[in-house]
């Protein structure tokens, strides 16, 4: 018993700690340079929500040029000034650049930050019954490396060359050679210096909340019966940890190729009838460092959303999860094949036909762990009472585009069938929906699900309807028929088909991509008058506002530094206790020890009631442990 | 925040994964200094595979060892291009200083083991006198390294042939005498990402000693930060041993 009293001392301690500083801070400390995970979070989910729509905005520019290639788009020079031509359309290679713009603003600094460093901040802790992060130092370096990262990537678009321009994936030569168009010039430098303080960023955040989870957890918080956000948070946090160093790598490498005239990625290069001096290197090489990091990239992006989809489903359907390990096993199927299928990008890079073969066997297999994941969420919905919330919807509009999206997944992993749909619209419809709206939705559904513990009052669920049904058809009316223009061979990041006869056909239903577009966007602004709205307006939110049974919801409306009042919640029981035969109530908060449910208790778990009193021997390891 | 200091016995029917406490009964620093280790090993896997794949794509030399001359058509033999020691111009002495170097890199990590021991023991003039020789090992190798670099910069009295027929003396990042571009480029980069972080090492182990001098860490009660320090300081050492072994050895 000693020991455990150590354990609460050192509880107190810290909670003392930090509410001497939150009395004692003033607005720097409480809002600016932040320690408080909840805070951090909410920086996070901001910031995120800022690119959102900057990056939203850029995609409907340039879905004006490809939807309404006639039309003048003069009443965009004051925004944009020199990027219009004198004759009234967009520059082509600020084209590029907002192409490139997008995809990277999308994939690292909205889903990645802004999904994983919101959600992963907000619930760790609060789910694993801690007081904080691992570091909350280290965790308020986490955010302002983003948010230095952020201004960098910002400042591209007011220089004179513009920003970055060479894709998303930014493959030299064509990123390598300043000489190669304006976008290679200062607005590349810019682009992998941001980068570079994104991945510190990255790394900083990930190994805090791998730590956390490991090591801070709550008495009875085996991880068994850890909720299935906390599972897919730490697979998203090693994944990072281990492929963002490989794109560290490769962007240092790309720096000297750029800046101090190595030759990593060059070789045997002519531009503007110029021989360059470069010999040695390979392009390919960085399209293979680059897709290391890039594929798993994309779990990084999607596992969070499907984590907090699983939890809002299991709530919203009253049932417990269906097949709750075997979600966790697909997770970790998922994590592990993420870094074994990166080629899968390059199949006409000309590469190998055997080494093709290979890869696309093991992409192909990733159909399967994504198959239980969805046979699971129906599962969980069937015959369940479920409950319609704007986060519900939301996760349910997930699981139809990782469906849709995966699928075509299915025909992209086929090494031949890749020949014809390599870089056309097909891709961008895949990926769009497997990984862009489903990920999308599944941050939307977080919100709308947690914004009660953030801010401690409700959205309004009215407003949420709308955004999420405007939202779902704008999706699939952008998406659906690229599917059909991609399978005919339209090419990505073209500026123009005009001059093609091929693809004349598809100027009606590019025009309905095009207004989908736009419809989507403006629905976006509906969740953000709800979203800064409820925020000092919303109706009160109770304790439990869906009667959940994880433990953010033990914690007080507006949780201060330390998360609970008292000393931490214990846990007896996982967090899928819902609709238990028997039970009182439709759900039993992990809190609720099996001794005060001998009604619902199944024979196994009227065992474990007698390890319910001792309380194990032992304490967190705050530093300092002997040998 | 010491007295934390626990034997793990979990209660029968429960493991020290319930929760509750810590399951590898160590601090969450010394977990994060593990998985950042693990992060920065993927950083130099993807250096030295890159370097691998970029070599193994140009020829190697293939003649007799004793005919070798620098020619911007093969890559180099490395004994052949790290063969000179400081203050011996003119002696043809192949790896011996570089080997020097990595010997007196891997003692640093001795002296790294017998400073955490004796934090260990709450020794505090031992964890001084071992930190101090660890931070001489390291600033040790960086200058053999600096002197490394600065013949490997200025070059041979030869010389060697660039592909225009030119003479060129040393190397930098574009062209260098001893063979093609890319070798230089690599050497520069990978030892010199590696020495960086050598030099971290260095600066972390300095603020260690900085610390223990003035007995922050005896009125902590452990020298627990002697020990992640150490960590990351054997890293960087192991590091070194693959460097070597893939630019001077194969």
């Amino acid at each position: 018993m000693a020991t455990t009293h150590t354990h609460t001392n050192i509880d107190t301690h810290h909670h003392d700690d930090h509410d001497h500083e939150h009395h004692e801070g003033n607005f720097w400390t409480n809002y600016i340079f932040c320690q408080d995970h909840k805070v951090i979070a909410k920086q996070f989910l901001i910031t995120g929500i800022f690119w959102a729509l900057f990056g939203g905005i850029l995609s409907v520019i340039f879905r004006l040029q490809l939807g309404f290639p006639e039309m003048s788009l003069e009443w965009l020079r004051p925004l944009l000034g020199g990027w219009i031509t004198p004759e009234g359309k967009i520059d082509a290679e600020f084209y590029l650049a907002l192409v490139t713009m997008h995809g990277t603003i999308m994939v690292f600094f909205v889903l990645t930050a802004g999904l994983s460093g919101t959600f992963s901040n907000f619930l760790i802790p609060l789910q694993i019954g801690a007081r904080d992060m691992a570091s909350g130092f280290m965790n308020m370096l986490s955010y302002w490396f983003f948010f230095l990262s952020s201004v960098v990537m910002l400042s591209s678009f007011f220089i004179e060359t513009g920003p970055a321009s060479g894709g998303w994936t930014v493959y030299p030569p064509l990123s390598a050679l300043p000489q190669a168009m304006h976008g290679s010039g200062l607005g590349m430098t810019l682009w992998l210096v941001a980068m570079a303080l994104f991945i510190v960023s990255s790394l900083l955040g990930g190994i805090n909340y791998i730590t956390t989870i490991i090591n801070m957890r709550t008495r009875g918080m085996s991880f068994t019966r850890m909720p299935l956000t906390i599972w897919a948070f730490f697979f998203t946090a090693i994944i990072g940890v281990l492929s963002f160093p490989v794109l560290f790598a490769a962007a240092l490498l790309l720096i000297f190729d750029r800046s101090f005239g190595t030759s990593f990625f060059l070789s045997d290069i002519y531009i503007g009838g110029e021989a360059l001096a470069n010999v040695g290197g390979s392009p390919i090489l960085f399209q293979h460092l680059f897709w290391f990091l890039g594929h798993p990239e994309v779990y990084i992006v999607l596992l969070p959303a499907l984590g907090i989809s699983s939890e809002i489903i299991a709530t919203n359907s009253r049932k417990p999860i269906f097949g709750y390990k075997a979600m966790i096993g697909s997770m970790l199927f998922i994590a592990i094949l993420s870094f074994i299928v990166w080629a899968h990008h390059m199949f006409v890079t000309g590469m190998n036909p055997f080494l093709g073969s290979i890869f696309m066997l093991l992409t192909l297999i990733i159909a399967v762990p994504s198959a239980v994941k969805i046979f699971n969420y129906v599962t969980t919905l069937w015959k369940g009472n479920i409950r319609f919330t704007s986060a519900m919807l939301f996760s349910i509009g997930l699981v139809s585009f990782f469906l849709t999206g995966g699928i075509t997944g299915i025909f992209l992993g086929n090494s031949a069938i890749d020949i014809q749909l390599h870089d056309t619209y097909f891709v961008v419809a895949h990926f769009h929906l497997v990984m862009g709206s489903a990920s999308f939705f599944g941050m939307m559904a977080g919100v709308y699900h947690w914004f009660p513990k953030f801010f401690g009052r409700m959205m309004n669920e009215k407003l949420g309807y709308v955004h999420f049904w405007l939202t779902f058809v704008g999706v699939y009316m952008v998406f659906f028929p690229m599917h059909y223009i991609g399978i005919a061979g339209f090419p990505r990041r073209y500026y123009s088909w005009t001059n093609f006869e091929t693809f004349e056909g598809f100027t009606d239903l590019n025009t309905l991509v095009s207004v989908a577009a736009i419809l989507t966007l403006s629905a976006q602004f509906i969740f953000l008058f709800n979203f800064f709205y409820s925020i000092y307006r919303g109706r009160k939110a109770s304790a439990n506002p869906w009667k959940s049974t994880t433990l953010e919801w033990t914690t007080p409306r507006n949780p201060g530094h330390g998360n609970w009042p008292g000393e931490i919640p214990a846990v007896y029981r996982w967090p899928y206790d819902y609709s238990k035969p028997g039970a009182k109530d439709d759900f039993i908060p992990q809190t609720i020890p099996f001794s005060e449910t001998q009604e619902s208790n199944l024979p196994h778990e009227n065992e474990l009631i007698k390890l319910e009193t001792s309380n194990g021997d032992g304490a967190i390891v705050v530093e300092g442990s002997k040998h | 925040m010491a007295s934390t200091s626990t034997v793990t016995v979990p209660a029968p029917g429960k493991s020290v994964w319930d929760g509750g406490v810590s399951p590898m009964n160590a601090s969450y620093g010394k977990l994060m200094m593990w998985f950042f280790l693990l992060s920065d090993a993927f950083t130099f896997s993807a250096l030295l595979i890159t370097y691998g794949l970029v070599r193994s794509s140009h020829a190697g030399y293939d003649g007799a060892v004793e005919n070798f001359v620098f020619s911007q058509a093969y890559w180099p033999i490395p004994e052949k291009v790290f063969d000179a020691v400081p203050f011996f111009h003119g002696l043809t002495a192949p790896l011996v200083f570089v080997g020097l170097m990595t010997f007196i890199l891997i003692m640093s990590s001795v002296t790294m083991v017998l400073a955490v021991e004796a934090g260990h023991r709450m020794d505090k003039p031992a964890v001084e006198k071992w930190m101090l020789w660890t931070i001489i090992g390291g600033i040790t190798f960086l200058s053999c390294q600096a002197w490394e670099w600065s013949h490997f910069i200025h070059g041979t009295d030869a010389g060697g042939l660039l592909a225009d027929g030119t003479k060129f003396f040393g190397a930098n990042l574009s062209i260098n005498q001893y063979g093609p571009p890319d070798f230089a480029a690599f050497f520069f980069f990978i030892t010199g990402f590696h020495g960086f972080h050598v030099f971290s090492g260095v600066m972390l182990n300095f603020l260690i000693y900085y610390n223990t001098v003035t007995g922050v860490y005896e009125r902590r009660g452990h020298y627990e930060m002697v020990e992640k320090v150490g960590l990351y300081w054997h890293f960087v050492d192991l590091v070194w041993v693959f460097v070597f072994t893939f630019f001077y050895l194969v």
